[in-house]
């Protein structure tokens, strides 16, 4: 991968063209996130500022945060319940789907001034994206004819998208944010790469979460954009060969955490894995790690930065001592998690170094393309994910 | 103090004006110790600044004004905070940084028996190799202290963050 791929100026504005309003579906949030109707939140397709709302029928709308008069960004809060948005700057309002509902002075005052006569507040409403809500994930899309989102994620990676996402009510516990000075498409390769999971994140092999010869499938759609990190906790604790143990310089053994009940897991799935890493193209992940379930929206900014917003969700059947328990267990992930901090940091890493160096190829050449599935020390997914993108890109 | 004739008021507030004016001292100089731990990254020593029973959390406002529970970091319990020092020590991965922790505006709300309900304001300042220093969280601790065997201690901290877009991560407590 040549490193240009990452800093390029160009090839960000063609991603924005060819990829976020291109033929894919953009993720922009959970149900949970707007419960209510009037509910509404602030979002993103690629780099451009959406509203998500939930309107008085619970249909979902998602619409630029941008006014069609002077282009103010109008929505300012991260999350409210409203029947109307209003553009402080000239008053001009617009309902729950986006649609201009009014203008002051359209007429003028006494005759004078106000809109041209043809002015039809049909055509001026908030430019808006075709959306669609599947099992609680609300996706949106600015293409005319796109395929339904089950047919969009394909057989495979649908079937462990709907264990997640299994239709029962989810109730959402938080959101996270943070920038990452990091290039949009790193973030979707790091969980494309299995291989780092053991090596970076010590705490995982140190306290038995995820160990090399956890039975693992790494699972990718059949265009490659895709993919799912399938994993097993065995029962108990699982052994680390000291053949694995000498490859992990931070391998330390025999360690216990003083509050063991952190990794307690409480089976509630209906798979056999006990956790799924999963990218949907081109701006999600999806998570489920022991009791752990989030999303993450990748937002990007530019072509060395990105912003990330998770969000940590439970179900509506969870009692307090659940809650509790997820609430727990999420010190593992996010900007504060023990992993979070690892990925969040390796990837500034990553790109500090893309942006200062002298220009060179990047490497993924672990694992062969064609190999059984069920190796982790492989860098296939993001060859995938970087044979997709050629094609999606014209490059 | 609704027990109180109306008479006796003036005084029983100048009273507890002056007894909070010395928790307030008290807590500001607990804030300077706790900040110091952090800043030298003596992570296990944050820890003896908590009871065993102890309730620690930084949460984003926009969560924290939505009744969202969600921490970015989430302990009940001792063992808990043992459990982050220890990871910070031996097995996370970041890159090297200065702290530096300001804690300012202590405001003593309530005091009875053995606790003190108190909040602050707290900055924390980081600065990498080669970066300019830039501010990594601002927010206000909302605490619960509790005196065992004559020395302060945290019950419960809520650490509630302005900042809530992160700067890339957030390695050490605040």
């Amino acid at each position: 991968m040549p490193d240009w791929v990452y800093t390029d100026r160009r090839i960000y504005e063609r991603e924005q063209e060819r990829i976020f309003f291109g033929r894919h579906w953009n993720f922009v949030g959970l149900e949970c996130e707007v419960p209510k109707p009037g509910d509404y939140i602030r979002s993103y397709v690629g780099e451009v500022p959406v509203v998500v709302t939930r309107d008085m029928d619970h249909g979902f709308h998602v619409f630029e945060n941008r006014c069609a008069h002077r282009g103010a960004e109008y929505c300012r809060e991260y999350r409210g319940n409203t029947e109307r948005f209003v553009c402080p700057y000239h008053n001009w309002t617009y309902d729950l789907a986006g649609d201009l509902v009014a203008v002051p002075f359209r007429r003028g005052v006494k005759g004078k001034g106000g809109m041209p006569p043809g002015f039809d507040m049909a055509e001026h409403g908030l430019r808006n994206f075709r959306v669609s809500a599947y099992r609680g994930v609300i996706f949106a899309t600015a293409c005319e004819d796109m395929e339904p989102v089950e047919d969009y994620l394909g057989p495979g990676i649908r079937e462990q998208f709907d264990i997640i996402f299994d239709g029962t009510e989810q109730v959402l516990l938080g959101l996270h944010r943070n920038v990452l000075p990091g290039n949009w498409k790193l973030y979707q390769e790091n969980l494309k790469d299995p291989y780092h999971a053991t090596l970076l994140h010590t705490y995982l092999t140190t306290f038995g979460l995820f160990v090399t010869s956890n039975e693992s499938d790494i699972m990718v759609d059949p265009v490659g954009r895709h993919s799912a990190l399938l994993s097993r906790r065995p029962q108990g604790r699982p052994e680390v060969s000291e053949e694995d143990q000498a490859q992990i310089q931070a391998y330390r053994e025999g360690l216990k955490l003083n509050d063991e009940s952190v990794l307690d897991f409480v089976r509630e799935f209906d798979s056999s894995w006990s956790g799924a890493a999963m990218t949907i193209w081109p701006n999600m992940t999806a998570l489920r790690q022991t009791n752990i379930l989030n999303t993450r929206l990748i937002v990007p900014r530019g072509p060395n930065e990105l912003m990330m917003i998770w969000a940590v969700f439970g179900r509506a059947s969870d009692d307090e001592a659940m809650t509790r328990h997820r609430l727990r267990q999420n010190n593992i992930f996010g900007p504060g998690g023990f992993l979070g901090i690892e990925d969040n940091e390796a990837l500034k890493f990553v790109q500090d170094g893309l942006r200062r160096s002298m220009p060179r190829v990047g490497l993924a050449l672990l694992g062969d393309d064609d190999e059984e599935t069920d190796t982790i020390i492989t860098e296939r997914a993001i060859r995938a994910m970087y044979r997709y993108y050629r094609e999606a890109m014209a490059l | 103090m609704t027990g109180l004739a109306a008479a006796d008021k003036p005084r029983a507030a100048r009273a507890d004006r002056a007894a909070f004016r010395d928790f307030r001292l008290e807590i500001e100089e607990f804030h300077f110790d706790y900040a110091d731990a952090l800043e030298r990254g003596e992570v296990e020593q944050w820890c003896e600044f908590f009871t065993d029973d102890a309730f620690y959390c930084i949460i984003a406002r926009d969560n924290y004004e939505s009744g969202l529970p969600l921490g970015l970091v989430y302990c009940e319990g001792k063992g808990m905070l043992k459990d982050r020092a220890f990871a910070l020590r031996n097995t996370e991965m970041y890159a090297p940084r200065y702290l530096n922790l300001q804690i300012s505006n202590v405001r003593v709300h309530e005091a009875a028996g053995a606790t003190i309900r108190a909040e602050a304001n707290y900055l924390l300042l980081e600065t990498l190799v080669e970066e300019p220093s830039r501010i990594q969280q601002v927010g206000k601790y909302y605490d619960l202290f509790e005196r065992i065997d004559g020395r302060l201690l945290i019950r419960e901290r809520r650490c509630v963050y302005d900042s809530v877009v992160i700067n890339n991560c957030l390695v050490f407590p605040v």
